[in-house]
């Protein structure tokens, strides 16, 4: 063996440990980084060979455009899009979690049967809703949008939300309930705080998979409520690609949920962790 | 006056029978413990009083108003339960004024409440801590203390000193019953536990199976018991039971020994079985013509006392005697057994004659 002392040894492996860790991280992180950098590139930059790894002057221009075309716009339909459904589907699929988890409301398997409802691709029920939002009127508007994002997410709050409200004592609610709360009061002063974990790390998902929905915005949108993931796709250009608008625009897009799970991290971390042992 | 008056309590679920008609009257000031082994329905019947069960049949008046069909927060009680339910995201002082909050008292009367409470439980240094930072005691006391600053009607214990260790739950034994002596409410404390059931009730409620088995005085319970599993459930160690046979002014128990009856009981030649507790078993003087004749088989020291396990009267029973009586396995002794104090009981009924 080795003739190095034990702390030698010890050194070089960490060393290799941190190597091996750096590397993986930059297979990973470049193609962000990437995107990022060619957001802030001129045409010249973005197909210059050998590649340009960092800009030599950082280029506002692609954003410019994007703002100026008004294709920026989507980035805010998007926010409210799942913002809005990412409220009412954790509204009341929280409050549907409250009753399967405390009154067995439907019995045992009711809450299965629910979560089944997200197992279907969702491919296989556009069309139906396609000619169901045209004959609503519905297509190409918001409140469709919010009402399909909702009902879709519904499932995953009430799963979710189920585990997480099992996980709290009965004593503590029927503490309350003897103390003077009513039910209502039940939710507000003791499901909730001791939820708090759940509940952001639910709502944090349920935006991103509102926010990443492509296939519903691309059949339900026209002109009006067009969301950015369908923006970026009409950059693919049959003769050519607007790689710096894609790159722009995906930036934008990323923006809002770097934020949402960098303010929320504390939770997700906790939250994600508690709904893995159960539920 | 009664606080509480249960009449024709059954609670049901699904198949199972839990409490089948109990009839109870709690009386004002009083602290009545509910008792009995796990499955009896001790718990289920204070939980159906609280209002977080709903009864199946039956009527529950607390202070003479008819509540079986009203919200728990409009029972006029308290409680504290066994895990001590308090809220981990608020301090110990937000924990005691929870109720009263709830309940919109104003802040100056709810912050003098809180801190009255919190003097009388010893917890006044504690009032911003957050539970995760106190100990088992300390959390049970603000449990305690969230109960108490309500002022109301009744105070339920549900087993509120089970998860403490043991030397803990005596101090807080002697802590509760001095809580009851001080506020002079009507207390109810649930416990499988017979020697908390002695040491604190004013009356105690034995149940076993759904229905009342026994109730009254701890004193009344431990000495003239009803049946037989009411003289085997108190009393630790527990009562001797003893196979016998009636004769003229003795019971012939099944290996011939002859135990005298103080006052002629039962059907002569019929059969009965002797209860005996072991601390009316004492030594007696070798050759008395009262005294029996044994060998001790096992000894358990407890420090102030022995516990002697003698094979006797065609079965093994356990007395109890003085530390120093100098017994071990093995030894002979002579024993005397009080049998003016002796239970006897009917094995077809299990009733004590």
């Amino acid at each position: 063996m080795s003739a190095l002392p034990f702390h030698r040894r010890h050194d070089v492996r960490l060393a290799i440990r941190y190597a091996l860790a750096i590397l993986i991280t930059i297979v990973f992180v470049f193609p962000v980084y990437w995107l990022f950098i060619i957001s802030f590139k001129t045409p010249d930059e973005i197909f210059a060979f050998p590649p340009v790894w960092y800009p030599k002057s950082v280029q506002f221009a692609n954003y410019r455009v994007l703002f100026k075309d008004g294709d920026a716009e989507t980035v805010l339909n998007s926010l409210i899009l799942a913002g809005a459904s990412t409220i009412f589907a954790m509204i009341l699929g929280t409050l549907a979690a409250y009753s399967l988890a405390r009154f067995k409301t439907g019995g045992e398997n009711f809450a299965v049967w629910i979560i089944s409802q997200r197992m279907m691709p969702p491919v296989a029920i556009v069309f139906p809703i396609f000619l169901l939002y045209v004959a609503f009127g519905w297509v190409d508007s918001f409140h469709g949008l919010i009402i399909l994002y909702t009902a879709f997410n519904l499932p995953y709050v009430i799963w979710m939300m189920r585990g997480y409200i099992e996980d709290i004592p009965l004593e503590l609610e029927e503490s309350a309930l003897v103390d003077g709360c009513t039910r209502w009061e039940v939710l507000w002063k003791v499901v909730f705080p001791m939820a708090r974990a759940g509940l952001f790390a639910t709502a944090v998902f349920t935006f991103v998979f509102a926010w990443n929905d492509f296939l519903f915005a691309l059949v339900l949108t026209r002109t009006e409520v067009t969301t950015f993931p369908v923006q970026v796709t009409h950059y693919f250009g049959g003769q050519s690609n607007f790689w710096a608008k894609i790159a722009a625009m995906s930036v934008l897009g990323t923006i809002p949920v770097f934020f949402a799970v960098a303010t929320m991290q504390r939770f997700l971390v906790r939250g994600i962790s508690m709904g893995a042992v159960k539920g | 006056m009664a606080d509480l008056k249960v009449s024709g309590l059954h609670k049901f679920y699904g198949k199972f029978h839990a409490l089948k008609g109990i009839d109870l009257e709690v009386p004002s000031g009083e602290f009545t413990v509910f008792v009995g082994p796990s499955g009896c329905g001790k718990s289920t019947l204070l939980r159906t009083v609280a209002g977080l069960e709903e009864a199946s049949g039956g009527r529950i008046e607390i202070g003479g108003k008819d509540v079986t069909w009203a919200r728990p927060r409009d029972r006029d009680i308290a409680m504290v339960f066994q895990n001590y339910a308090l809220y981990p995201y608020l301090s110990v002082e937000d924990n005691i004024a929870f109720g009263l909050r709830a309940r919109k008292f104003a802040e100056a009367e709810t912050q003098k409440r809180v801190a009255r409470a919190a003097e009388m439980l010893g917890i006044g240094a504690l009032l911003k801590r957050f539970p995760r930072e106190l100990s088992g005691g300390q959390r049970q006391r603000v449990a305690i203390g969230r109960a108490i600053v309500r002022d109301a009607l009744l105070f339920l214990f549900d087993e509120p000193l089970s998860n403490l260790d043991a030397q803990l739950r005596d101090d807080m034994r002697v802590e509760i019953k001095r809580l009851h002596q001080e506020l002079k409410r009507t207390m109810i404390y649930v416990t499988h536990d017979q020697i908390e059931a002695m040491t604190l009730a004013d009356r105690i409620v034995l149940l076993r199976d759904g229905v009342i088995e026994q109730q009254g005085s701890p004193l009344a319970l431990f000495e003239r018991p009803a049946t037989k599993f009411v003289a085997g459930f108190l009393g630790s160690p527990k009562m001797n039971f003893l196979k016998g046979r009636i004769g003229k002014g003795v019971v012939t128990l099944e290996d011939g020994a002859k135990l005298p009856l103080p006052s002629p009981k039962g059907k002569e030649g019929g059969a009965v079985i002797v209860g005996i507790r072991p601390q009316h078993i004492s030594l007696g003087a070798k050759g008395s013509r009262t005294a029996h004749h044994v060998i001790v088989e096992l000894v358990q020291p407890t420090g102030t006392r022995l516990h002697a396990t003698i094979p006797f009267g065609g079965s093994t029973i356990v007395g109890e005697f003085d530390a120093h009586a100098a017994t071990k396995p093995g030894a002979q002794l002579a024993i005397e057994i009080d049998m003016s104090r002796a239970a006897i009981i009917d094995p077809a009924t299990d009733k004590v004659i």
